[in-house]
């Protein structure tokens, strides 16, 4: 993988702190948002990586990934984080800046019964719908 | 016949618990020489120790053997006691029946059994204790302080300070040392020369101390207090009384040669001051590359010299001089790269060490403080620095850490950014260790406002593509493997030993570690002591340290210094190894074991059958001796025995608790 | 005709030589943390394995010992610097030496215990017990008594 000063200083770096209002350099990476998390088990790159590929400017990696649409934004790994990195921000940004583009929507009007499941807290509804294209 | 007096501690439960005293006391009777035995709940009591005093006065006691806790608790308690009755000291033996019998023995009558041979070995061996005297050894009150860095610097100044006389030796042209040659220091980004040079000014016009530049210590003997100390002054081909320093000889020198202070990376000539702010500020000729000197011709500097100051017959100097202790400060070397061709130093002039670039980034230094590529003169923009180069790497450089390569790294990642910022630095590490105050704070401040890009994790190979440099490494956080077109590579090679550190060692007569830097006497209760009584330690030659550190350690090896020469005497420990000169047959085996040169060769002259007859001796130097007894092992003849653990002492209790 | 003692009642005689900075210290400290080992095990206190002498284990095996051991710092950790080199040359000699004469190499050993290793020291000193209790006694280098 090459890195580069322009990839460390891409565009969408800078929406998506703008959007999330974190700033990624600030993690060490000490993984306890991932160690925190309750769905990791289903993501494909974990919580830390995701932060460590965008400081790394590393983008396709994390667009690519299905961890943002798994994480259920309960916010554990702010909670946790020692350096006050809201982690689960940076997923939301994440999401925002993919459904802002058009034509890549991830989730279809017939699978919003699902979100209605029984058991299904209210904030993981909530959630859910933060995920469906506009 | 002895009149041995034995006192057995119950300690309260700790001792008459597992062990039955009264049998004690009876077997102890029976012991060959014992006229009295009594027993108490705390012998170490004042009570206790009273009844010790009345009973050597009542009893007319001429040994003592008191059978208690372990000798390393209450022998000096115990040793006073008897001091105080009158009684030798040293005519004082402890049995040791609380941690090597109670404590660890749950069945009585083992424990008593056990008890009763431990008090009949130290019996036996009291039996041969001999009153011993300590002797007093005169202190010379001036101290000498090897190397002139910062730690030297500290060191002499403030043993000064306390009204002592200091020399100050040092092998290059001028004090400073490593700290010299530094840009800012981290983590205030003070500019080290600003806080360096008022320093070295106050060494040279301190009144108690006296500055040997270019000049090395060529033998030390003698020990604590004593110490005979032989120094070369280097001809320095200048007569200093009437150098101005003007610098003219400077500049009409034909020779160019690599400047040592400046890392190579620029030319001074072969009659030069290191560097601007050099004390003293005097020119040293380099009779290596001289022409004069080489050639017989030349003679440029003689003739432009308007003091007429240049003194090309000046000869090496030897002086010879007393000190009471002696404070070593010889500082570090940077690692060799040979072996670390992956990295190409060497190989490519835009690949660098830390401390060239800490030279190239310097306002003094070589660029007048303009970061330029060494090959094209052009200022980098992307450039990676490699910590851990040498260090905790135990197959081919060394296994210990560095520990200060983290911190500068991060001061130049700063440094750079602020000079240039639109150059981006990308550091390849394996852990960043910021253990200091300030420290953390100020990596997190390189990565967070200064952009430094952290990769966890080691570079493979750099070489060359185009005018850049490929770096391909690894960051092993996200499994990633990173390439990087670089401007500029920086290696922070690893901090090791000078090379002639383990020479030192041994004329110092210390010791050194695998790595070849000085032993401390104890790596935490006594860290700026060595094992040779009267010489300290201090900066990076006793291992990796920062400034402050070395600083903090300069201050306390100093202070330990001033308390050896604010005493007029020494006090000697008698328990030494004694010659006897009869049967020695002069093999001389006991000088290759002592590790404290404590011993050397003496000659008698005797009369065998009417002629003098010259024979060859060891003797010892009780001052020197600090009585480990390598010696009387190693003695053939059995003619080397040590006070107060002797052949004949060790060999009784050996009997004793063989019965 | 021989008389065996009795293997069941037989209690060994071990002497052991402890430098006085790292092996007795680590002696006293498993006394001050109250752990045991068993008491066949009578010390003697030397400054340094280095004053070890193989004069003092001939004289301790002559004597009756069973078995006889020497306990000295770490190799590089000798409070005198280089005692413990010295010592491990001139024991390794006798060791080979005592094997030479016929005596088994459990019966005389050396370890390096610094003053930390309250454990290893109970360690040692209940394997040397163990091992020369099922040797049995020593008849080599022994006094006709």
């Amino acid at each position: 993988m090459k890195v580069s000063t322009e990839q460390l200083r891409s565009y969408i770096l800078k929406d998506i702190a703008v959007i999330s209002g974190e700033n990624v350099v600030e993690c060490y990476q000490c993984g306890k948002c991932t160690a925190a998390c309750p769905v990791s088990k289903a993501m494909d790159i974990l919580p830390h990586q995701v932060v460590r590929f965008l400081q790394l400017g590393m983008l396709d990696e994390v667009m690519e990934s299905n961890t943002i649409w798994i994480c259920a934004s309960c916010f554990t790994c702010a909670g946790r984080c020692p350096r006050d990195v809201d982690v689960a921000n940076i997923m939301e940004a994440l999401r925002v800046i993919l459904l802002r583009k058009r034509g890549v929507s991830r989730l279809k009007t017939e699978d919003v019964r699902l979100v209605f499941s029984e058991g299904m807290p209210e904030q993981g509804v909530v959630s859910a719908f933060r995920k469906f294209a506009r | 016949m002895r009149r041995i007096g034995v006192f057995v501690c119950w300690c309260g439960t700790n001792i008459a618990g597992t062990v039955d005293i009264e049998a004690v006391v009876e077997a102890a009777k029976k012991m060959p020489g014992v006229v009295y035995t009594g027993e108490y709940k705390y012998m170490c009591s004042e009570i206790g120790q009273s009844m010790i005093r009345d009973t050597i006065k009542k009893e007319q006691l001429d040994r003592l053997v008191i059978a208690s806790c372990s000798p390393r608790m209450h022998e000096a308690t115990f040793r006073r006691t008897a001091a105080a009755a009158g009684l030798n000291p040293y005519l004082v033996e402890i049995a040791n029946i609380r941690e090597h019998c109670s404590w660890v023995h749950k069945e009585k009558e083992k424990a008593t059994t056990k008890a009763i041979a431990l008090i009949r070995a130290a019996v036996a061996k009291a039996a041969y204790n001999r009153e011993l005297v300590a002797g007093e050894i005169p202190v010379e009150q001036r101290a000498l302080v090897i190397g002139a860095g910062i730690a030297g610097i500290q060191a002499a100044l403030d043993i000064a300070d306390a009204g002592f006389e200091v020399d100050l030796v040092e092998r290059t042209p001028s004090i400073g040392g490593r700290m010299a040659q530094l840009d800012k220091t981290f983590p205030t980004l003070d500019c080290s020369a600003c806080i360096l040079t008022p320093k070295m000014v106050d060494v040279a016009s301190h009144p108690h101390i006296n500055l040997y530049t270019y000049s090395e210590v060529e033998k030390v003997e003698g020990y604590v207090g004593n110490f005979d100390v032989t120094i070369r002054k280097k001809a320095r081909s200048i007569d200093m009384s009437r150098c101005t320093g003007c610098g003219v000889c400077l500049e009409k020198c034909p020779i160019k040669v690599d400047s040592e202070f400046n890392e190579g990376l620029i030319k001074r000539k072969a009659i030069y001051i290191p560097f601007p702010q050099a004390v003293p500020n005097v020119p040293v000729i380099d009779r290596t590359s001289c022409r004069w000197f080489k050639k017989g011709k030349c003679a440029v500097c003689k003739k432009v010299c308007p003091a007429d100051a240049v003194d090309y017959e000046q000869a090496d100097e030897l002086l010879e001089k007393k000190y009471g202790g002696i404070v070593l400060t010889t500082g570090f070397d940077t690692l060799k790269l040979d072996e670390f061709g992956e990295f190409g130093y060497g190989k490519h002039p835009d690949i660098i060490t830390s401390l060239e670039f800490e030279r190239l980034i310097n306002a003094s230094g070589p660029t007048g403080g303009k970061l330029v590529r060494l090959s094209n003169q052009e200022i980098p923009q992307n450039i990676v620095f490699i910590h851990c180069v040498g260090s905790r790497d135990k197959a081919r450089g060394k296994p210990y850490c560095s520990k200060i390569c983290c911190m500068y790294t991060a001061k130049h990642a700063i440094l750079l950014k602020e000079k240039y910022p639109h150059s981006q630095t990308y550091i390849f590490y394996i852990d960043v260790r910021t253990g200091g105050k300030e420290f953390e704070e100020f990596h997190r401040r390189a990565v967070e406002e200064y952009g430094a890009v952290y990769f966890r994790g080691i570079v493979g190979k750099v070489f060359p593509e185009g005018d850049k440099l490929l770096v391909q490494g690894v960051d092993s956080l996200s499994s990633r493997t990173i390439e990087i077109e670089a401007d500029m590579v920086v290696l922070a090679a690893a901090m090791q030993a000078r090379d002639d550190a383990a020479e030192v060692a041994r004329m110092l007569g210390i010791g050194v570690d695998t790595h070849h830097f000085f032993v401390e006497a104890h790596p935490k209760l006594r860290p700026v002591e060595t094992h040779s009584a009267g010489i300290y330690l201090a900066g990076a030659c006793q291992g990796p340290k920062d400034i402050p550190e070395t600083v903090a350690q300069a201050g306390a090896a100093a202070a330990k210094a001033i308390v050896l020469l604010s005493k007029k005497t020494l006090i000697a420990d008698p328990c030494v190894s004694e010659v006897n000169e009869e049967i020695c047959t002069g093999c001389l085996a006991c000088i290759q074991v002592c590790p404290y040169k404590a011993i050397t060769e003496k000659t008698l002259d005797q009369k065998v059958h009417g002629r003098v007859v010259q024979r060859l001796l060891a003797q010892v130097n009780e001052a020197l001796c600090q009585g480990c007894g390598s010696c009387t092992a190693a003695c053939r003849p059995g003619a080397i025995n040590l006070k107060s653990f002797s052949n004949d002492q060790i060999l009784a209790e050996v009997d004793a608790v063989c019965l | 005709m021989s008389v065996a003692p009795k293997q069941q009642s037989f209690e060994p005689l071990i002497v052991a030589f402890c430098c006085n900075w790292c092996s007795y210290a680590a002696g006293d400290l498993i006394g001050t943390s109250r752990m045991s080992y068993p008491a066949n095990v009578r010390i003697i206190r030397v400054p340094c394995s280095s004053r070890v002498s193989p004069n003092f284990v001939l004289r301790a095996f002559q004597r009756g010992a069973d078995g006889v051991l020497v306990a000295g710092c770490h190799p590089g950790d000798c409070h005198y610097v280089s005692g413990n080199y010295h010592a491990r040359r001139r024991l390794l000699v006798l060791k080979r030496i005592l094997e030479f004469t016929g005596m088994e190499p459990e019966r005389f050993e050396v370890h390096w215990i610094s003053a930390s290793e309250g454990n290893k020291f109970a360690e040692v000193m209940r394997d040397i017990t163990e091992n020369i209790t099922a040797l049995g006694p020593n008849r080599k280098l022994r006094d006709i008594r």
